[in-house]
C-alpha cells in the first residue's frame, strides 16, 4: 500500500515537472566520434547566470556558421573548481579537436592543460585568463578597465562630490577583485574628492546584496552613490535603495546586463551600467579555435570589449546587440 | 485533522514523558528562550552602543526584521523536522524552486495571485511529502533524503526556468509583490513581510503547541520506538511533519520571490544552513524532542542583527561569517553545558 503510495508521489513529481517544463528545448546530442565536422568542447564558468547562456548563444552561432560541432558545459556554480577540472579531463577523453577553457581557478588547471598540450589539442582561454602559456590565446573583457569605466561615469554623474558604497559580488574570483580594484583606481583618479567607503561582498546574491546596500544607506544618511559589480549586486542595489525609500536620491551604476538591470536602465532607476560582450565573446572563442585547428598564429589577447549603456543610448544597434536577457 | 478530539495516547503512556518530565521540560525550554532573548538584547544593545545614530533607528530596526523574513520561515519548517529528531536540508534550495514554481503558475500560466500561492504552497507540502515518504518509507536516514531532495530541487529549479530568471509583471502581479514590499499601513515603513512572518510564526506556534501534530512531533523525537509502542503512527505523522516543513519552505519561496519581483532559480544554496543555525540559537536540540518556535524566531532574528549590525559598523565582510560562527558555538555550548548540569542533579 504504502510503497504504491510512494512509486505514485513520485510519478506525480515526475509529471509536474515534465509539464512545467514545457517549452524546454532538448539538447542536441554530439557525438564527436562519428562527426566528420571538427568537435570543440567548451568548458565555461557556469550555465545558470544568463552571462553564460548568452555566451553560449554566440559560440552555437559562430559554430553553425563555421560548420563545426561545439559542446557547452560549466559547472553547477562558479565556486565548483574541483567540479570544473573533471569536466576538463572529460572533454580530454573526448578527445576535441580544441577546447575552450574559461578557468575558475587561474592556476589548478595547469597540470590538466599539460595534457592537452601533450595531446596536441589547442586551448583557447575565454573570460579570465590562465596561468600558463599554454592557451593560444585568451578571449576576455579587460575587467579592470570596464570598472574604472564605471567609476568615470560615477564621477560625471556625481559631479566630483559625496560619498559612494561599493557592492562586489566575490573577494575572491579575479573578476570580483578587478572590478573593485579598477573601480577604486578609476574613483581615486577621476574624483578624488568624492569618499568611498569600504566595498561590501553580497556574494552576487540579489536578496544578501539589497540587505547590504540597506545597511550602507542606514550608516551613512549622507550617501550618493552605489556600484554594483555584477548583475546581482547591481539589482541588490537597486532593491536596496528602493526598500530605504531613497530610490532617485542615490545614483546607482551597474555591471552586466541582464533583463532587471536593462529594464532599470531604461526607466532610469539605475543611471547606467557597464556591459561586456558575452555573445562575441562566445563568437570570439569558436573563431579562435578554428583558426587554431587551421594553424594560423593567434593574438595573445583577444579584447572582446565592453560598453557603457544608459537610458540615453540603450536602444542604438551597437548597445542593444550586446546586452542580454 | 489535528483535532484534539482523538484520544491522546502519549497521556496515558508513561513510558513516554512523565507530567513531571513534561513540566520540567517546558521549564527548561522557557529557560532557553530566555536565554536566546537575553542573547538578543545584548547583541542589539551593543550594535546600539557602537552606532548610536545610525543601528538604532525605526528604519533599521524595520531593515532587521524585513531581512529575517525569509530565513525566519524557513526556519520555523526546520524546527519541526529537527524536533523529530531529523533534518531537512532541502529548505534552501527547496525554496528556490517553490519560487519558480511560484512564477510558473502566475506569470506562464497565468494563475491569479491568489491560486498561484495556494499551489505554490500546495507544492511545497508535496516536496515534504516525499522527503517525509522517503524517510519513513524508504527508510533513508533523513540526512541523506534531504540531501537528494537539496540537489533535487536545485536541479529542477533550473530546468523549470530554462536556466534563467523569471520576472514578475509590475502591473499584473503588483498584488504579489505588495505581499512583500507593500504597506498594509500606508507610511509606517513597516513592510508587509514582517506581517507574514507573524503569521508564519504564530501558525507554526499552533501547529507545534497546540495541536497533536507538535506533541507528537516532539514525542517521536525524544523517542520514536516508545512512541510507535504506545500505538501511534509514526510514519504517517513524520511524513505530516515533513510536509507542513515544506509549506513553510514555500512560504519562504513565495517571500523571497515576491521580494526581488523575480524567481531567482541559481539561489537558495546554503539557506538551509542559515535556517538550522536559526533553530539551533533558538534552542532546538539537533539530537530531536525537544525545541521552540519562539526560539527559532529569536535565533533568526539574532543572525539578521549580527549581519545588519556589522554592516553598519563597517566590519570587513569576511570577519561577519566568523562572528556569527563563534555566536552559534558559545550559544549552543551554553545550551550544553546547562543540559549537563541538569542531568548531573
Amino acid at each position: 500500500m504504502r510503497k504504491t503510495f510512494a512509486a505514485l508521489a513520485a510519478l506525480a513529481l515526475c509529471f509536474a515537472m515534465a509539464s512545467c517544463g514545457g517549452d524546454d528545448k532538448g539538447e542536441p546530442t554530439t557525438d564527436p566520434g562519428t562527426a566528420d565536422k571538427p568537435f570543440i568542447s567548451i568548458i565555461s564558468k557556469g550555465f545558470q547566470h544568463q552571462f553564460w547562456q548568452a555566451v553560449k548563444s554566440g559560440a552555437e552561432q559562430q559554430a553553425a556558421e563555421m560548420g563545426v560541432e561545439m559542446e557547452f558545459v560549466g559547472p553547477a556554480s562558479e565556486s565548483e573548481v574541483e567540479q570544473q577540472m573533471g569536466m576538463l579531463d572529460t572533454a580530454l577523453a573526448k578527445n576535441p579537436a580544441a577546447i575552450g577553457f574559461a578557468a575558475l581557478d587561474s592556476r589548478a588547471a595547469a597540470a590538466t592543460l599539460t595534457k592537452f598540450k601533450d595531446a596536441g589539442i589547442p586551448v583557447i582561454a575565454f573570460d579570465s585568463g590562465v596561468d600558463s602559456d599554454i592557451p593560444l590565446t585568451t578571449a576576455a573583457t579587460d575587467n579592470k578597465a570596464a570598472a574604472k569605466h564605471a567609476a568615470e561615469n560615477m564621477c560625471r554623474l556625481l559631479d566630483n562630490k559625496g560619498k559612494v558604497g561599493v557592492i562586489v559580488h566575490d573577494q575572491v574570483s579575479k573578476s570580483g577583485t578587478d572590478r573593485r580594484d579598477g573601480f577604486l583606481e578609476g574613483m581615486a583618479e577621476y574624483c578624488p574628492d568624492v569618499e568611498v567607503l569600504e566595498p561590501q561582498y553580497g556574494g552576487g546574491d540579489q536578496a544578501k546584496s539589497a540587505d547590504i546596500a540597506k545597511s550602507i544607506i542606514t550608516a551613512n544618511p549622507d550617501l550618493t552613490g552605489i556600484f554594483g559589480s555584477n548583475e546581482g549586486s547591481a539589482i541588490g542595489a537597486l532593491k536596496g535603495v528602493e526598500e530605504a525609500g531613497v530610490a532617485g536620491q542615490i545614483k546607482l551604476v551597474g555591471f552586466d546586463s541582464g533583463k532587471a538591470q536593462t529594464d532599470a536602465v531604461r526607466a532610469g532607476t539605475m543611471d547606467g551600467a557597464i556591459t561586456q560582450d558575452p555573445v562575441g565573446m562566445g563568437k570570439a572563442v569558436i573563431k579562435a579555435a578554428v583558426d587554431a585547428i587551421n594553424g594560423q598564429t593567434l593574438p595573445a589577447f583577444i579584447d572582446t570589449g565592453f560598453y557603457w549603456y544608459d537610458s540615453t543610448n540603450i536602444d542604438q544597434p551597437n548597445i542593444a546587440a550586446v546586452l542580454y536577457d | 485533522m489535528f483535532s484534539a478530539a482523538n484520544p491522546d495516547p502519549i497521556q496515558d503512556s508513561t513510558a513516554v514523558v512523565t507530567p513531571e518530565e513534561k513540566q520540567a521540560g517546558i521549564w527548561k525550554q522557557r529557560l532557553q528562550q530566555l536565554l536566546a532573548f537575553a542573547g538578543l538584547l545584548i547583541i542589539f544593545l551593543a550594535f546600539s552602543i557602537v552606532a548610536p545614530t545610525t543601528f538604532a533607528t525605526y528604519s533599521n530596526v524595520m531593515n532587521i526584521l524585513f531581512s529575517a523574513v525569509v530565513i525566519g520561515c524557513l526556519a520555523m519548517g526546520a524546527t519541526l523536522v529537527i524536533v523529530s529528531a531529523g533534518i531537512d536540508l532541502s529548505v534552501g534550495t527547496g525554496m528556490a524552486l517553490c519560487a519558480v514554481m511560484a512564477a510558473t503558475f502566475m506569470v506562464r500560466w497565468g494563475l491569479p495571485v491568489w491560486l498561484g500561492i495556494l499551489l505554490t504552497l500546495a507544492f511545497g507540502a508535496f516536496i515534504g511529502l516525499i522527503n517525509g515518504t522517503a524517510v519513513t518509507i524508504l527508510g533513508l536516514p533523513p540526512f541523506i533524503a534531504t540531501l537528494a531532495m537539496m540537489m533535487i530541487c536545485q536541479g529542477l529549479a533550473l530546468v523549470v526556468s530554462n536556466v534563467a530568471p523569471i520576472y514578475f509583471d509590475p502591473v499584473d502581479h503588483a498584488s504579489y509583490m505588495w505581499i512583500s514590499t507593500g504597506n498594509l499601513i500606508p507610511g509606517s515603513g513597516f513592510p508587509n513581510a514582517i506581517f507574514v512572518l507573524i503569521l508564519a510564526v504564530v501558525v507554526a506556534y499552533i501547529l507545534f503547541n497546540k495541536t497533536i501534530l507538535g506533541r507528537y512531533d516532539v514525542s517521536i523525537g525524544s523517542n520514536m520506538e516508545a512512541t510507535a509502542l504506545s500505538g501511534i503512527n509514526v510514519k504517517k505523522w513524520l511524513i505530516l511533519i515533513y510536509a507542513a516543513a515544506g509549506t513553510f519552505t514555500a512560504l519562504g519561496g513565495i517571500m523571497i520571490s515576491a521580494r526581488l519581483g523575480s524567481a531567482q532559480p541559481a539561489t537558495g544554496a546554503g539557506y538551509e544552513m542559515q535556517a538550522i543555525a536559526a533553530t539551533v540559537i533558538g534552542g532546538t536540540s539537533l539530537a530531536g524532542g525537544k525545541g521552540s518556535v519562539i526560539g527559532t524566531l529569536i535565533g533568526a532574528l539574532i543572525i539578521s542583527v549580527i549581519n545588519n549590525g556589522l554592516q553598519i559598523i563597517m566590519l570587513p565582510q569576511q570577519w561577519q561569517n566568523v562572528v556569527l560562527g563563534t555566536v552559534i558555538v558559545v550559544v549552543v555550548f551554553i545550551d550544553q553545558l546547562r543540559n549537563k548540569q541538569a542531568k548531573a542533579r
